[in-house]
């Protein structure tokens, strides 16, 4: 069932126009997570899901039902807010009864509802307690049994995890994540931290200048982002995007990096056939850092012959977890993540293994995924 | 530390503190003596002196014995007036003006800035301007010389007050509480009385203070709008100083001063800690 669906959706303020025809179509149980930078649109595009704001033109339909005149409060959603929104003079109990008050729901059933969700959430001490007497995390989950509570068709997150200190937030992602699991709520989350999109979506809408760039699961978004916005902003550190010359010899298609210099970077590429048209012409080549190694790193499942290349090394940057290697491919800069305790030295040239196999092709005008 | 609370500088600065006090102070010391000295003391002496025995009975015969304006009750019936006023004016002044902050502050709609602005325009309207419009009204309405017209005009006068100060206080409500409460379900109205007003204690105490004190204190309409038995305290005490015009009774007008002056002292005791917390309430986080 299609929980939510936008046509042609688009909001202006004055003169600028936040929301460019936004479709979107999410199923029932799914946890889509609305990405991107901020000022890209995407908390505008929750609200006036939540009906706390109008669009200018396009429907919203919720259920099936077409909720454009529909206030907030009969949409049946319930949202979490980035400050959490708790009431601050009611106790927990009666920030999470609220709603049912407000809705007239009989005392007995209101009490059931909060003993069920206390207990899901870990919350039961806490009922009698005011919100200022609560820890960040502990708000968050308040906040988030007010939502569960009412058990809408359609949950909204505004940045939820954004005020917590970065272990609460990855502990409260885990928990999130397992919620969705368990209830099957279908969720719609909104965040400019990538992260959080990949590790938690079911599907992510990339968001920017008001126009979904990218609607598709995480590992799509991340193998094959549709653009080079997406490209770049989807990884921590970015997808490394250069210029490079698509030529074809006899063994296939070659991309050269650098083409003409004496130190050009000439990969042979396989199955990109959708790139042939592009013979001869200019192309932005995308690889990803992890997929520039140490010279003896072997690929999981790669064929043949292992492509390395050395290449001058100028900084060198140790995280811990890996090392972090500012290189030089035919001229251009890029980042490679490379095992912890290899250290080349900066200033010095090193063997490089590349996964050719996921490689990016971009068109440079339309700047769209060629293959 | 000696050093510092010794110097110089710091007597200096005590001394010219204690200078304004007491130049603030001299009056009410006057009329504080003088309540408390018999009318033949201050005949034989001056305006300015201490009592030689306190005269107690200043205060039983201002309170309801004195004669104004033809009636032998005191000032008694006038400060009930009074009461009758300003209670009534406090409250419903800072009720709606508690409500009208709420909706311009947190309610966002067409023309709320403008509306707020026209309704705070009323503090900068002088008084005397405003004498006119409200004597058309009033006679319109027929509550020319009633305590109910008096507290009417107070109400409406002190939205602009009450208004900007509740406005002020909740701006710094976050919008998301009322976002949230919407998609709880909660109207306008529920918002307010639920989650609007529980946090409003500190400002609602520095609105009564402050209307209290202006409704009560209050002499222009009073004067003008009411006579006889109708006016408000401050109104009578004009009428007592008047109706004594030919043998001076210093002792007893003296004292219905201080009795008058009671209640917006009393509610400045118990509400002034709260009234200097509230005025800077929100201007350090």
């Amino acid at each position: 069932m299609t929980a939510l669906s936008i046509r042609a959706l688009s909001k202006r303020y004055a003169n600028l126009e936040v929301l460019k025809g936004i479709d979107l179509d999410i199923e029932s149980g799914e946890f889509t997570v609305l990405v991107g930078p901020s000022g890209c649109g995407k908390s505008t595009l929750l609200n006036i899901v939540a009906g706390l704001d109008r669009a200018s033109a396009g429907t919203v339909e919720i259920g099936g039902r077409v909720v454009n005149d529909v206030p907030p409060k009969d949409r049946d959603i319930a949202m979490v807010f980035q400050s959490y929104a708790l009431y601050p003079s009611m106790t927990v109990r009666q920030n999470i009864t609220f709603g049912m008050e407000c809705r007239h729901v009989p005392k007995a059933e209101q009490e059931k509802a909060v003993a069920n969700v206390a207990k899901l959430l870990q919350i039961e001490p806490l009922l009698g307690r005011k919100p200022s007497q609560l820890s960040g995390g502990q708000r968050q989950r308040v906040a988030m049994g007010r939502a569960l509570v009412r058990d809408p068709l359609l949950f909204l997150f505004d940045e939820p995890l954004s005020n917590l200190d970065a272990k609460l937030r990855v502990e409260m992602r885990m928990e999130i994540k397992r919620l969705h699991q368990r209830i099957g709520a279908t969720i719609i989350y909104v965040t400019h931290d990538q992260i959080e999109a990949m590790t938690m979506a079911t599907r992510i809408a990339v968001m920017h200048r008001g126009v979904v760039q990218q609607f598709a699961d995480p590992d799509t978004v991340y193998r094959y982002p549709a653009n080079l916005f997406v490209a770049r902003f989807m990884g921590s550190p970015p997808m490394n995007t250069m210029p490079a010359r698509l030529e074809a010899d006899s063994s296939g298609l070659v991309a050269v990096i650098g083409a003409g210099r004496p130190d050009e970077v000439r990969l042979h590429l396989q199955g990109y056939d959708a790139a042939a048209s592009y013979v001869g012409r200019e192309v932005v080549l995308g690889i990803r850092p992890e997929c520039i190694a140490e010279g003896d790193r072997a690929f999981a499942g790669a064929t043949g012959a292992p492509v390395v290349v050395t290449a001058p090394v100028e900084m060198v940057e140790p995280t811990g977890a890996e090392t972090i290697v500012l290189l030089r491919l035919g001229g251009e800069p890029a980042q490679a993540r490379i095992s912890p305790d290899v250290r080349p030295a900066p200033g010095e040239l090193a063997p490089f293994a590349l996964d050719t196999r996921r490689i990016c092709l971009f068109d440079p005008e339309t700047e769209r995924l060629i293959a | 530390m000696r050093d510092r609370t010794f110097a110089p500088s710091r007597i200096l600065i005590y001394l010219i503190v204690l200078l304004i006090a007491a130049a603030w102070l001299a009056p009410l010391a006057v009329v504080v003596l003088n309540s408390l000295r018999t009318n033949e003391e201050i005949a034989q002496g001056s305006m300015i002196g201490w009592p030689q025995h306190l005269a107690w009975s200043n205060y039983a015969a201002a309170w309801s014995g004195f004669c104004v304006a033809e009636t032998c009750a005191g000032i008694q019936p006038y400060m009930l007036n009074s009461a009758l006023v300003t209670i009534p004016a406090t409250v419903f002044s800072t009720l709606l003006g508690a409500v009208a902050g709420y909706a311009v502050s947190l309610w966002r709609f067409r023309g709320d800035s403008w509306i707020y602005g026209i309704v705070t325009l009323g503090i900068f309207l002088p008084q005397q301007m405003r004498l006119l419009p409200w004597t058309i009204v009033l006679r319109d309405t027929g509550l020319m010389n009633t305590l109910t017209g008096l507290v009417v005009i107070h109400t409406i006068q002190g939205l602009s007050f009450t208004t900007l100060f509740c406005r002020n206080y909740y701006v710094a409500i976050p919008q998301e509480l009322i976002r949230a409460a919407r998609i709880d379900g909660a109207g306008f109205f529920r918002i307010f009385w639920r989650i609007i007003l529980p946090l409003s204690p500190p400002i609602l105490v520095v609105t009564v203070i402050w209307q209290f004190t202006h409704i009560w204190n209050e002499f222009l309409y009073g004067v003008t709008f009411t006579t006889g038995q109708q006016q408000p305290v401050t109104a009578a005490l004009i009428a007592l100083s008047a109706a004594v015009a030919d043998i001076p009774q210093h002792g007893v007008q003296s004292a219905a001063v201080m009795i008058a002056a009671l209640p917006t002292l009393l509610i400045y005791l118990i509400g002034g800690k709260y009234f200097v917390r509230g005025l800077t309430a929100g201007a350090v986080k």
